[in-house]
């Protein structure tokens, strides 16, 4: 076994984690605005940023689907060693890592049910850079309009149709993360 | 008085006792998941494995759990109950966090990144940098309307909530008006009807803040969320519009003319005075000069 996937975890997990958790929270609640987050070293291809959300919210309890750019021995093996998730396939995720490329198609996630719309996926979304430019966003939690670089807009707009059903996206890019829930309405600019 | 995370002995020891802020880590992630979804789905009461914690429900353990999963140790936290600062309940889960995650404490709103609540919401306009989290019993609107889960879950998931209405209009029946004055029906970004936890219908309108609200039910074990800057609208008719309504009196304490009212009684005759529900407004308020008609100058340390 390679030494270096037993590195890269959090130091002190209930203070980094809370930590994390307190900015994932809230780019989850203000969907557009983008944090920076720390404590995480996972193998590459995952960022920083995929790294600490893995750590954060992810454990036996919730299966993960690595799409193919992320599906590499390293990064099963620190999922393993790190977080304990199984990986599984994308119906059962509830947690997805990978390129946006990669991710597609997204129709095969789960997006809840009518009863139970929470039980849905959660995409991490790996991104080379994350501004605060591009697409437009309106919806729960931007007072009145914010801006994202996001990969593409329909797929957004056919999303939020879906709501209260849908998928909930979180984009990484280093140690920078940004959140698009099911509830924002994307534009292109 | 501001309650100083300086001065505390016992944290070092504490800490070395309990995990950072009591649960354990893999309930806190279940928990930030729920929080998560909760956020993501505004209104809707999402199920978490709710767990024992060291005070009977009813005290606030879901809001207990909740403020857990959400504190960080750079957080200052205030906890209310029914606007104040120093009841039992407030005092206890202030007194519970300051030993189990070492956390700043205050009373004064503008100093809280962390407000815990039991039934109502500071007087004050909270920012965008604070979470507001409330401690729910009930937390499903409809379970008063209809007892059966299943029935309630499918009322949601079909948008059906006539029977609502119905409940409402029966007031205007019986009253001549909208009766319910606490947990007033709201519903969310169009969606989701929600029990905002029965706080005072006075304050539903300053549920569209800048603020994250997250609601906990520890016996009922469910979370919900209202993001920032997120519709909330009061149950009403064209006819019979929602008012947000409270004691038709200024504060005696404070002359304060907008803020919620606790009415106390004197004295075996029937003698009444109403006061500021939010204890730090009113503080701030004496503090500040005013005087109501039966207060006195502001002093520290008047007992």
């Amino acid at each position: 076994m390679n030494s270096d996937i037993l590195k890269g975890g959090f130091a002190n997990v209930p203070v980094e984690s809370a930590h994390a958790f307190r900015d994932i929270m809230n780019v989850m609640a203000k969907p557009g605005e983008i944090r920076e987050v720390a404590g995480a070293m996972p193998p590459a291809p995952l960022s920083i940023a995929a790294g600490v959300t893995l750590l954060t919210l992810c454990d036996p309890e919730t299966p993960v689907f690595l799409a193919e750019c992320t599906d590499t021995k390293d990064v099963r093996d620190w999922i393993a060693f790190h977080i304990g998730a199984p990986i599984s396939n994308k119906a059962d995720a509830m947690f997805a890592v990978g390129t946006w490329a990669t991710l597609a198609p997204i129709e095969e996630f789960a997006i809840g049910t009518s009863e139970y719309p929470d039980r849905s996926a959660t995409l991490i979304v790996a991104c080379d850079t994350l501004e605060s430019t591009g697409a437009v966003l309106r919806g729960p939690g931007i007072k009145t309009t914010t801006h994202l670089s996001l990969p593409e807009t329909r797929a957004f707009q056919q999303n939020a149709a879906l709501f209260p059903l849908g998928l909930d996206f979180l984009f990484t890019a280093g140690n920078r993360i940004a959140a698009v829930p099911r509830t924002t309405k994307v534009e292109t600019s | 008085m501001a309650l100083s995370g300086e001065n505390r002995p016992y944290l070092d020891h504490s800490m070395a006792d309990y995990n950072f802020a009591y649960l354990d880590e893999q309930t806190k992630r279940m928990i930030r998941r729920a929080i998560l979804k909760g956020l993501a789905i505004p209104g809707y009461q999402v199920p978490f494995a709710s767990r024992e914690m060291p005070m009977p429900y009813g005290w606030g353990t879901g809001g207990v759990q909740v403020t857990a999963a959400a504190l960080t140790p750079d957080d200052t936290l205030k906890v209310i109950d029914q606007g104040a600062d120093d009841t039992t309940n407030a005092v206890s889960i202030r007194k519970f966090f300051e030993k189990t995650a070492g956390v700043a404490t205050t009373e004064e709103t503008g100093q809280a990144s962390v407000i815990q609540t039991r039934h109502r919401i500071p007087e004050e306009d909270l920012r965008e940098d604070q979470i507001l989290v409330y401690q729910v019993p009930i937390p499903e609107p409809l379970r008063f309307l209809e007892p059966s889960e299943v029935e309630t879950r499918k009322m949601h998931s079909l948008e059906e909530y006539g029977l609502m209405h119905v409940k409402l209009y029966e007031d205007i029946s019986r009253h001549g008006a909208i009766a319910t004055a606490y947990a007033y029906p709201v519903k969310v970004e169009g969606r989701y009807v929600m029990d905002p936890s029965p706080i005072p219908k006075f304050d539903n309108p300053k549920m569209e803040m800048a603020a994250i609200q997250l609601f906990g039910a520890g016996r009922e074990q469910r979370i919900y969320a209202v993001p920032p800057h997120t519709q909330v609208v009061s149950l009403d008719f064209d006819d019979y519009p929602f008012e947000a309504s409270k004691a038709d009196a200024p504060c005696d304490l404070c002359g304060a003319e907008d803020s919620y009212l606790d009415e106390v009684i004197m004295d075996d005759a029937g003698t009444r005075m109403f006061v500021c529900s939010d204890t730090d407004y009113c503080t701030g308020r004496r503090k500040a000069g005013h005087i109501g008609a039966q207060g006195t100058a502001f002093e520290e340390d008047a007992a």
